[in-house]
């Protein structure tokens, strides 16, 4: 019974990653691959997406330093970010990797690194808001979670 | 994770559907799709773990790796333990359409890409390159669902094609019903398909002597046929070279057209990396100086005369042209390594001296223009039962050969010797024709002498005493060429070479040393002639083709690095023949790793050299061979020895798709060794 609160909340707040776009559709896949042996497999996902996505973040940093930039490394590099971003249903973040990959195409230097801020920062937001909702997500239980939409 | 079934259950059936597999019979045909089994290759960790649930949640086994490599190990480790394999396109280690070539030509498995690029033109690059599919990412379950219709048409199409050429049972043809878009049939299909496999599996099995290990409904392109087929094309000529035509062409029961299509898209690939160009019969009617010599300068003369006299005098089948100019345009690319197909064709004169001194004997000449006539006196010489009897005896120690031509040098001569011995079939000198020259300038004295010296491969060390010796003398120009650029080989060709001719040699580090002295200051050429001679005379050339082949992936990662020319796997996979004729067919290809790898890691040029060098001498001898000893009469050995070209052409195709695959580049079931027919 004192779940019930918690699974609102928890809807609401799943909810409202969708409305404001932090998530798409692809989250939902993910969701509906949750069963009974794989009570969290979409948290176990969106965590090592965090763990690899961080070596990537990384790099791209570091490519950004470099002078001149070598927009086809860039390119590289991000292009995988957005594999990983897109299939977790990362939707903000993925718009920045496409919005990046852009720039590096037309070799855009100065607005490959404003996007890759605006990128870090939807990243990082994203975050957060996903480690609150799987940590609500297990306290409710495991087969109570988030809705799993059917 | 093959069969971690999720809390599901759904899973449980997975094991009894593995059943369906080829050449099993169903037990639970209404399983099916469910046990699928899927190999996903993609280095995104979270999308790869996405796939392996989604697809376990479709009830299908599921393999998961991270990298192409592994990927095509264990592809190769169990070739019928996968039915489809789904792919990433960008890759840190392979190129996705890389690794989708590679199986393709080895495994004949379906290949979905995938990739978040939707662009036009990486789809576009997925369908020539023949994947099944594309899917875009994010990936979604219901995409993957229905992969198994992919399985389910390919056996279908194979199916179908044998049953249209009447090789296969009526009885047990279903024939459109998987084909329907309803698949509720499926489950009989499993059924039916596993049982028809067994029977297509069958014919193709009898089809092709050497897939007899393969259960396998897919067609095996065996040396012969795969000969067949380039024969059937040269004729049609490249570029008016249409399946159905080749098929008829061919004439092989149990053939279809899709077989002959598919098959001939590899082909197509293969030769456009091979020369560049879009290939065109190799006509025998090629002048001297065909293109190839352009591209290889000096050798150009001597490498048009050798392929082209050949084909002319009709010794030559005209794949065997085809081949070696594939080869040798291959090869164009690499000049340097044209030095040293000469290199080692002295080597094969080497071989058949026991100790392959031939080739040393030859440098000296090779280096002296002015020597060609010595070079054709000098053949003879060692032409003569020696070089037969050496090279017999280096074709046995070819399997270590193998070994020893990846490392530069390194390589005793043993392997050149069995290489020899085996007398790869023209077909392999062929490839090599770029290097082989010399030999054939006598064009028509060639065959002449040729044909002598083919026979004598078969232990007639007369036959190429006297005719050989002939051709020599006429083809002296040719054999200048040689000379010249034995000087010019690179070091590394040397270790090639004398691993190919030198079986007594130990590795002297110089192949041409090797040459030299086995060749007696013939020149080289007839040495190589006979080693050549060896090579036809024996199947186990074929296994050198197939080694050589398999050499080839091996070469073509150190190609990959050292730009080693096709040619020159091919002469690494003769090497590996030898091996086989050892009597370990599967010893080639852990030959070829072993080479490929010594080559890998010290210096790919040599092993690259070393099959250059092979190619060469094998080009060389073939084309003489082929002139004279189809004289002799052994025209199956001529034929093997095309088949030894085009096992090497297709290892050089898969080196060409620039994967290292130092593993059993042998996977060429078709090419195998076992097909060999001694």
């Amino acid at each position: 019974m004192e779940r019930n609160p918690m699974r609102r909340q928890l809807a609401s707040m799943r909810k409202s990653l969708f409305d404001q776009g932090y998530l798409d559709e692809q989250f939902m896949e993910l969701e509906q691959l949750l069963d009974d042996a794989n009570p969290n497999f979409v948290e176990e996902v969106v965590t090592l997406y965090y763990r690899d996505s961080a070596r990537l973040i990384l790099n791209l940093d570091r490519a950004l330093e470099r002078r001149p930039l070598d927009f086809s490394k860039l390119d590289g590099l991000m292009h995988q970010f957005k594999g990983s971003s897109s299939s977790i249903g990362a939707k903000k973040v993925k718009a920045e990797s496409t919005l990046f990959r852009e720039y590096c195409k037309s070799g855009n230097a100065e607005g490959c690194m404003r996007t890759f801020q605006q990128l870090k920062k939807e990243y990082a937001t994203l975050r957060k808001k996903l480690e609150t909702y799987f940590q609500l997500a297990r306290q409710i239980g495991p087969m109570e979670s988030a809705n799993r939409p059917k | 994770m093959k069969n971690s079934i999720g809390g599901k259950g759904s899973m449980s059936t997975a094991s009894s559907i593995t059943t369906w597999k080829a050449g099993d019979v169903v037990s639970v045909p209404d399983q099916f799709p469910a046990g699928l089994r899927v190999l996903v290759v993609d280095d995104d960790p979270t999308c790869l773990i996405i796939l392996e649930k989604m697809l376990r949640n479709c009830s299908y086994d599921v393999t998961k790796c991270n990298r192409a490599e592994t990927a095509l190990l264990k592809l190769r480790e169990n070739r019928n333990g996968f039915d489809i394999v789904i792919s990433d396109v960008h890759m840190p280690d392979m190129d996705g359409f890389k690794l989708l070539e590679h199986i393709g030509l080895e495994m004949d498995l379906p290949v979905i890409m995938m990739s978040a690029d939707d662009g036009k033109d990486v789809v576009m690059k997925g369908v020539t390159h023949g994947a099944c599919d594309y899917l875009i990412k994010p990936v979604r379950i219901e995409a993957l669902k229905n992969i198994w219709q992919h399985v389910v048409r390919k056996r279908k199409n194979e199916w179908k094609d044998l049953e249209q050429s009447g090789s296969v049972e009526e009885g047990d043809r279903q024939p459109k019903q998987s084909e329907d878009a309803d698949y509720s049939s499926s489950v009989n299909e499993g059924n039916w398909k596993s049982s028809k496999k067994r029977k297509d599996d069958e014919d193709e099995t009898d089809d092709r002597d050497d897939t007899s290990t393969l259960k396998k409904p897919r067609v095996v392109w065996s040396v012969e046929l795969h000969q067949q087929f380039v024969a059937a094309v040269n004729q049609l000529g490249i570029d008016k070279a249409v399946p159905k035509k080749i098929l008829e062409l061919m004439n092989v029961p149990g053939l279809t057209r899709e077989n002959v299509a598919s098959h001939l898209q590899k082909y197509r690939l293969y030769l456009r990396r091979l020369s560049g160009v879009s290939p065109h019969s190799c006509n025998p009617n090629n002048s001297f100086m065909n293109p190839q010599d352009e591209t290889f300068g000096p050798l150009s003369s001597v490498h048009g005369f050798d392929l082209q006299t050949l084909t002319a005098t009709g010794q030559l089948p005209a794949q065997c042209l085809a081949t070696l100019q594939a080869a040798v345009l291959g090869r164009s690319t690499a000049k340097s390594s044209i030095p040293m197909p000469l290199v080692n064709q002295r080597n094969i004169f080497s071989f058949e001296n026991p100790k392959l001194r031939f080739g040393e004997g030859q440098q000296q000449h090779v280096n002296n223009n002015n020597k060609q006539v010595n070079l054709l006196h000098g053949i003879p010489t060692t032409m003569e039962s020696k070089q037969l009897t050496s090279l017999r005896h280096t074709s046995q120690s070819i399997g270590n050969l193998n070994m020893q031509v990846a490392p530069h040098g390194a390589q005793s001569r043993q392997n050149n010797s069995s290489l020899i011995e085996m007398g790869q079939p023209l077909s392999r000198v062929q490839i090599l024709n770029d290097s082989t020259v010399p030999l054939s300038v006598g064009q028509p004295i060639v065959p002449n002498g040729i044909a002598a010296n083919v026979s004598t491969r078969n232990g007639i060390p007369e036959n190429i005493r006297a005719p050989g010796y002939n051709l020599v003398s006429q083809t002296s120009s040719i054999l200048n060429f040689p000379m010249n650029h034995a000087s010019e080989l690179p070091v590394d060709t040397f270790s090639l070479r004398s691993t190919l001719g030198m079986s007594d040699h130990t590795s002297k580090g110089a192949f041409h040393e090797d040459f030299n002295s086995e060749i007696k200051g013939s020149g080289g050429f007839l040495p190589s002639y006979d080693v050549f001679n060896d090579y036809q005379y024996k199947s186990q050339n074929w296994e050198l083709q197939n080694a050589g082949m398999i050499l080839d992936d091996s070469q073509h990662s150190n190609s990959l690095q050292g730009n080693l020319d096709l040619t020159q796997s091919v002469l690494v996979q003769q090497g590996f023949p030898s091996g086989q004729i050892n009597g370990q067919n599967r010893s080639v290809p852990i030959v070829s790793k072993a080479m490929f790898s010594a080559g890998d890691s010290t210096e790919p040029g040599n092993l690259l050299n070393v099959n250059h060098h092979l190619n060469t001498i094998r080009a060389d001898n073939t084309v003489r061979v082929k002139s004279e000893s189809v004289a002799d009469g052994n025209p199956s050995n001529l034929f093997t020895d095309h088949f030894g070209q085009e096992d090497l052409m297709i290892a050089l195709l898969k080196q060409q798709q620039g994967i290292a695959p130092v593993e059993n580049e042998f996977d060429f079931d078709g090419y195998s060794l076992d097909n060999i027919p001694v």
